[in-house]
């Protein structure tokens, strides 16, 4: 027991309850972008995957490197592009649907008008 | 410890503040966009600091920078491809497959340190194995396990429980052989010995998953989560760095709750569901619930329930996805809250094939967010609704979960039932994956509406139309 991996297993111990603390606070409604979020930063092991094939020095490590880059880069690009994509989405009133989608363009109440006018703003931040 | 090392390490330790806070601001929808991008940021600084390390190091040969590169560049390049192309609703199995290739990258990277330190002299430190093969072992079965669940979940495997003869007899060999051979490497180092776990751990991984029934999916996805999560810490552990540790203890604490949350929505231990099949097995005698008989509607009926309500909530469910209806349900949604109507979403937190995924399928459809609302806080709202339009959701509104005795027994449900009426979009009187009757369908303020959900939505929506218009 080194206490090296001491002072790890004490890192890992309080992210895990740092993690707990904060992710028992995202609402329901985000579950989705959050499980996504979440893979994009595992994707982390990226890192990894690179210092590997720093250190590969024969054919075996080479294929290992290479795979674990592919992988690892899939994940965190995939990760965090998809889950930008899912936010994205996420609006607080409706924005105007490009004609030719809604198939009643033109034909919008006062109401639907003026509730348009008002989904270009960015919504307020509010916690 | 040089001046270098020192900046480096503190980089990491930026990058991991920028993962929690990103983490944090995902406790808002205003604020979530934010919170991914300072994630974002974090990532991209851990990245740099690491070529920076590689440079500094120059120990690297030109073939590890060129299988370095193009390696990212492909992994990357279909990354990209695969998050702009995808669907909505194939959101679960993307994820899924997101968690494989994490998995399987942990596990890589600790074999390849694994086959170094055992062809060197000073042979493996004990406690280094032992991380080791965690890492190899939890990457491994995360690895072969989300491989299944994307396949069931784009229907290239059967969705239903898979069992075979003698499958929890596989199952339970590759744990043995797992763990057998972990405790015999812990002493001996030996190459083919890791070999042979991996072999193990991707049989478990296999035939863990292919038993568990498609409405379990959601519960399985996060556990997959935590299990990659975890595997990222160990290769923390492993390569000695503290962003991964870090990182990867968020996705396992973010993994872990997730499935603790779906499991208690379905009202299920985690066990019972790894045992797998939901209604496959013996369930109790059901007690008998109220009988009685079922009202269809036609859409111009269900049309004036709708149009001179004041308060409607709409009950959405998987069946609405698997319809690809969503557009057409906001539509009408729209179409009511133009006329004056108060609209809004109470949404099961299993509705879907993974966690929140109904809200994500609604946010495209252009709902806005304030309008989706969470069981619990929504549920006091029923006895004041008009009408509840139940659109592809059956065991979720099932009053039967209230007694003791049916297969559904204590599942938080919606209070569908409470509300002043209720219609029923649906294609046919077939139960739900629990396989018991739905007792809302016979309730005397429901109507039923057999139709596919796309074209009575549309229907409904012209009907509205002509009567408000």
């Amino acid at each position: 027991m080194t206490s090296a991996l001491l002072t790890d297993i004490t890192i890992f111990v309080l992210a895990l309850l740092v993690g707990f603390e904060v992710i028992s606070k995202v609402p329901a409604t985000l579950h989705t972008p959050l499980m996504s979020a979440a893979n994009s930063i595992h994707g982390i092991i990226l890192v990894g995957a690179m210092l590997i094939a720093a250190s590969a020095n024969n054919a075996l490590g080479y294929v290992l490197a290479f795979i674990a880059a592919a992988f690892a880069a899939m994940n965190v690009v995939g990760g965090y592009v998809v889950t930008g994509r899912m936010l994205k989405m996420f609006r607080r009133r409706p924005t105007p649907v490009p004609a030719g989608q809604d198939g009643h363009g033109g034909q919008l109440s006062p109401d639907g008008q003026a509730r348009q006018v008002a989904g270009g703003g960015t919504p307020g931040a509010s916690s | 410890m040089s001046a270098f090392d020192w900046v480096i390490q503190l980089v990491y330790v930026a990058a991991a503040s920028c993962f929690v806070l990103g983490l944090h601001l995902m406790n808002t929808p205003a604020t979530a966009r934010r919170g991914n991008q300072l994630s974002t940021g974090g990532m991209v600084a851990a990245i740099a600091a690491t070529f920076a390390i590689i440079i500094h190091a120059g120990t690297i040969s030109v073939t590890g920078w060129i299988v370095m590169l193009t390696g990212a560049l492909l992994g990357g390049g279909a990354g990209l491809y695969a998050a702009r192309t995808v669907q909505m609703t194939a959101m679960p199995q993307l994820v899924s497959v997101f968690n494989a290739v994490g998995g399987g990258a942990a596990a890589l990277v600790a074999i390849h340190d694994y086959i170094n330190l055992a062809g060197a002299s000073a042979g493996v430190p004990e406690s280094t194995t032992v991380t080791t093969l965690l890492d190899v072992i939890i990457g491994a079965v995360t690895f072969s396990g989300s491989i299944i669940a994307a396949g069931k979940l784009q229907g290239l495997i059967s969705g239903s429980p898979i069992t075979f003869p003698g499958s929890r007899v596989v199952n339970m060999a590759a744990a043995v052989v797992g763990i057998g051979g972990a405790i015999y490497l812990i002493v001996t180092p030996s190459v083919p010995g890791l070999l042979i776990i991996i072999l193990a751990a991707l049989v478990f991984g296999v035939t863990m998953v292919l038993p568990i029934g498609g409405a379990d999916m959601p519960v399985v996805i996060s556990l997959l989560n935590a299990f990659t999560g975890t595997a990222v810490a160990m290769a923390g552990f492993v390569i000695g760095n503290w962003a991964l540790i870090i990182a990867g203890a968020l996705v396992g604490a973010s993994g872990g709750i997730l499935t603790k949350l779906m499991a208690d929505a379905m009202n299920r231990s985690l066990r019972n569901i790894m045992i797998g099949g939901f209604g496959t097995g013996d369930s109790a005698a059901a007690v008998e619930g109220p009988g009685g008989d079922v009202r269809p509607i036609a859409a111009d009926d269900a049309a004036i329930q709708l149009a001179y309500a004041q308060k409607v909530i709409i009950v959405p469910g998987y069946g609405l996805a698997a319809a690809q209806a969503q557009h057409q349900l906001a539509e009408l949604a729209k179409e009511l809250e133009n006329h004056g109507i108060e609209v809004s979403y109470a949404i099961h937190p299993v509705a879907g094939r993974m966690p929140g995924h109904m809200n994500v399928l609604l946010a495209e459809a252009n709902v806005p967010y304030p309008q989706l609302r969470e069981m619990d806080d929504v549920n006091p709202e029923f006895p004041r609704a008009d009408v509840a339009l139940v659109v592809g959701a059956n065991d979720v509104t099932n009053p039967a979960a209230r007694r003791p005795g049916t297969a559904i027994s204590g599942m938080p449900i919606l209070d569908v039932d409470q509300a002043k009426s209720i219609i029923v979009i649906k294609r046919s009187m077939a139960s739900g994956y629990a396989g018991i009757d739905n007792e809302l369908y016979v309730n005397p303020k429901t109507s039923m509406y057999f139709a596919d959900a796309k074209k009575a939505l549309s229907e409904l929506t012209a009907a509205v139309k002509t009567l408000v218009g």
